[in-house]
């Protein structure tokens, strides 16, 4: 499927259609890497990134592991309070940097919002600028690894 | 298209506040009006003038509801309209009294957006606070009103929270008002799209001047309105043209949405002591539901006990530490529906202002829903709804990264 034909899918906002993509809906109703509530003191991280606030409505928190001799992510966990795109967003993110054996930090660190946006298939063009905070929340919990 | 209230997969439609389905009886009157009785009102002939001698029949029947006379009611395409001409259309054929005019800030857009742009325009726009229940105090509002005010201009029952305001009460205090100045302002007009099912529309008790009501609220058709404008008041019309309704609002009418429009009307005001109970008992088995079922829940807008401030088919609530978009869009994977005050429901990006305006956090208000019952709901749909509400608030809340205390 090209990107085309995704981006005119979720514009699509009459009759039974969804207005995000197949993709987004997949990453909101099955999130993956979620760290729950409750266990955050049992997941030994090296790095913690948060961005948002409730008030502005939405909020998103981001653990990693990084391997210190190849620098790579070796796990990545979050949480995040917002609507459908927030959450689909941190998800996908999430899948984007542990793929194959992980993202390097430097790779990681570069991860923009767009490129999170185009692997979701495209978002409502007002959801972007307010929900699709990951890529921040992931430089914030480098730079904490860095510092550590 | 699908019938979406056949039995398998049933939707489970808690949104009359946003909008109703048009009753069937009422769907088969109008009917006629689209290919058959389809004459132009205004013409002379004889198909015309059995049109136009239903639309005056409708007239006369919405009258005899809100107990006036037939010449007060004017046709409009429906409630955000009739807001649009009750406000400019008195605002401009006034401002040589005066440019004060009273609000409150929970009003709905469709009179919040033409206040702006009088603003703009140089009139002073004042809006009462609310308490937290969404309630103005009156004693505010009579010290509110000056020598230079032509409008009040608050609402009948809120469509977020199910306000109920004191229309006679703040009618009373107007005609006063009136009385000691001795001549005809400020004058009153309320909201009143959301009353339309569930409470008495009598002017005569309201002592309003202007009120306004919708046909797509009230099971009717969408797509008419009503402005009822009392006779001796003089407000502009907004939209000009031909000599359609007295000359106050142009354009040939909507035929099969007035008559429609009438017909529901009739309907609801007929039955609504009946629905009123049914409804209020479903209510408040939802909320005990949902209170005894799930932590951290917020009722928003007055008590539930508060049975002349409170619409009897709204309920609305605050889930702590989520987003009620996301739950929304969990629900409708349920085929649920509902709304919600949070930032994304809206264009503006920010939460609810009628929720704010009561005081209630940004978080509070991101993370609510608001559920209003009508016609189609029966007990099995608030058990469906609590088969998985439940589950789907843990599960957001699993994933939260926020923990309200």
């Amino acid at each position: 499927m090209t990107k085309k034909d995704n981006s005119a899918k979720i514009q699509d906002r009459d009759g039974n259609a969804w207005i995000y993509s197949d993709i987004v809906k997949d990453h909101f109703f099955n999130p993956r890497n979620i760290l729950k509530k409750g266990e955050e003191d049992d997941f030994d991280y090296d790095g913690v990134g948060r961005v948002g606030s409730p008030a502005c409505g939405d909020e998103m928190v981001i653990w990693i592991k990084v391997d210190n001799k190849t620098k790579k992510i070796t796990d990545l966990r979050w949480q995040t309070f917002g609507c459908g795109s927030a959450i689909a967003s941190t998800s996908v993110l999430s899948e984007m940097v542990l793929e194959g054996d992980g993202m390097t930090i430097d790779q990681a660190g570069q991860i923009t919002a767009k490129q999170i946006t185009e692997r979701l298939g495209g978002l409502p063009p007002r959801k972007i600028h307010c929900s699709v905070l990951g890529d921040q929340a992931l430089k914030k919990a480098i730079e904490d690894y860095q510092k550590k | 298209m699908k019938k979406i209230f056949n039995k398998k997969n049933k939707l489970i439609y808690f949104d009359h506040a946003s909008t109703t389905y048009t009753d069937k009886e009422v769907f088969k009157k109008i009917k006629p009006y689209f290919v058959d009785n389809f004459a132009n009102p205004s013409s002379i002939y004889d198909i015309a003038r059995k049109v136009n001698g239903d639309i005056n029949e409708a007239r006369r029947e919405i009258a005899e509801i809100l107990f006036t006379t037939p010449d007060t009611i004017f046709f409009t395409s429906g409630g955000t309209e009739s807001n649009n001409l009750a406000i400019f259309g008195t605002a401009y054929a006034h401002e040589k009294k005066g440019k004060h005019i009273i609000s409150v800030r929970t009003e709905h857009e469709a009179v919040l957006k033409p206040l702006e742009k009088l603003k703009k325009q140089g009139f002073e726009i004042e809006y009462l606070p609310v308490d937290k229940t969404g309630k103005i105090n009156l004693k505010n509002l009579q010290k509110a009103i000056r020598p230079d005010t032509i409008l009040v201009t608050i609402m009948y029952a809120n469509n977020e929270i199910g306000t109920i305001n004191d229309i006679a009460e703040i009618g009373k205090i107007i005609l006063k008002h009136r009385k000691q100045s001795g001549n005809n302002y400020p004058i009153f007009h309320t909201d009143a799209c959301q009353a339309g099912t569930s409470l008495d529309l009598n002017v005569k008790k309201l002592h309003t001047d202007l009120m306004t009501l919708n046909s797509s609220k009230i099971y009717g058709p969408k797509g008419a309105g009503i402005l009822y404008k009392d006779r001796n008041i003089t407000i502009e019309p907004q939209i000009l043209g031909g000599h359609q309704e007295s000359g106050l609002r142009a354009g040939t009418e909507n035929i099969p949405a007035i008559i429609g429009m009438a017909e529901a009307l009739k309907k609801v005001q007929k039955n609504k002591d009946r629905e009123n109970i049914r409804l209020r008992k479903l209510r408040d088995y939802m909320w005990n539901e949902i209170e005894s079922k799930i932590k951290k829940v917020k009722l928003n807008g007055p008590e539930l006990t508060d049975k002349d401030h409170r619409l009897v088919n709204n309920l609305n609530v605050s889930f702590l530490d989520i987003e009620g978009e996301a739950l929304l869009l969990y629900l409708n994977e349920k085929n649920i529906v509902c709304s919600t005050g949070s930032a994304c429901n809206s264009l503006s990006l920010d939460a609810s202002h009628v929720l704010l305006a009561c005081g209630i956090s940004h978080e509070e208000a991101h993370g609510s829903l608001r559920f209003t019952l009508g016609h189609c709901n029966q007990k099995s749909d608030i058990d469906y709804l609590m088969q998985y509400l439940p589950s789907i608030v843990e599960k957001l809340r699993e994933i939260s990264p926020v923990n309200i205390k």
